[in-house]
């Protein structure tokens, strides 16, 4: 198989997946308004929870369960949104 | 950006949502007669750019961070309403996947960081290259004024909804979100530029796709 732009670009995004432990634990511009004024405590629980807060069930190492999530949610995305191009393509030829 | 639920009153929570399923279903329509062979692919790796970006907060000051949105980028390079699909299947994802955002307020982050940030990040590219020239410089320069003005403009509109569900005044939350974001902003531009650039080191075709 020829290696295509988008085989090297999805390797990237992953890679940047895996950097995610580095992230800031700071809280971001809404939610320091929301402590700073008091509102972010009105927030509520999700009703259910999967891979709540971008940590892995189930796994110990939270840095190895953020990579986790985040290796997950970069394919489940790219594969949904990549599908769904290729659908409204596929019915734009279908139309033509 | 991402509002939980709880915050916003219901009146909110409808308006907004019935504005995004428009826009969104609008979007599908425009993108299912525009949709080229080489936007596939770009779709998918700009919607995984954008969740993985906006895992890594940066800091910015006073124990504060930011991360970016992506929808200016995704304009740039696709046009208005492909980067608001985008954007959606994202925000989507996060509020259903990760807990991310709530799911009543999901109406109102999809408007906020979909459609406001994508026009605003569409409308700023096109203003800034046609004053400045459709060169690296004027590419450049308008990806950066794209992505800090899509992000300071998604943050009124996030205080706009804020102030009208009552949670704070407008004299008070208007400020405060604008504030913050601009610096968030420079954060947003700094990242555009630099995959700007790599876009045109290495595939600078895909700068001149029809635009969705």
């Amino acid at each position: 198989m020829r290696v295509k732009w988008w085989h090297i670009a999805l390797v990237l995004c992953l890679a940047v997946a895996l950097i995610s432990p580095l992230a800031s634990a700071f809280p971001d511009g809404l939610e320091r308004v929301g402590e700073d004024h008091g509102f972010i405590q009105q927030a509520q629980e999700a009703p259910f929870q999967l891979i709540a807060d971008y940590l892995f069930p189930g796994i110990e190492n939270e840095a190895l369960a953020t990579i986790l999530a985040g290796l997950v949610g970069t394919v489940i995305i790219f594969g949904a949104v990549y599908g769904l191009a290729r659908l409204l393509r596929l019915r734009k030829r279908q139309a033509e | 950006m991402h509002i939980p639920d709880g915050i916003l009153n219901m009146a909110t929570v409808a308006t907004t949502y019935a504005v995004s399923v428009g826009g969104v279903g609008f979007g599908l329509r425009q993108a299912r007669k525009k949709l080229g062979e080489k936007h596939v692919p770009l779709m998918g790796i700009l919607a995984a750019f954008i969740f993985a970006a906006q895992m890594l907060n940066f800091p910015i000051a006073g124990g504060t961070s930011g991360h970016v949105i992506g929808a200016a980028l995704a304009a740039i390079l696709l046009g208005p309403w492909a980067a608001v699909l985008i954007m959606a299947c994202v925000l989507i994802a996060q509020s259903l996947i990760f807990q991310d955002g709530g799911l009543l307020a999901l109406g109102a982050n999809i408007l906020n960081m979909g459609i406001v940030a994508s026009f605003a990040g569409y409308y700023l590219y096109w203003f800034t290259t046609r004053l400045m020239g459709e060169n690296r410089r004027g590419q450049l320069f308008g990806g950066f004024i794209a992505a800090w003005g899509s992000v300071f403009l998604a943050s009124i509109a996030c205080a706009i909804e804020l102030w009208l569900s009552g949670v704070l005044p407008a004299q008070v939350v208007l400020p405060a979100m604008a504030g913050w974001h601009a610096l968030i902003g420079i954060g947003e531009g700094l990242i555009t530029v630099g995959v700007l650039r790599l876009v045109m080191a290495t595939r600078r075709d895909l700068l001149e796709l029809q635009r969705i």
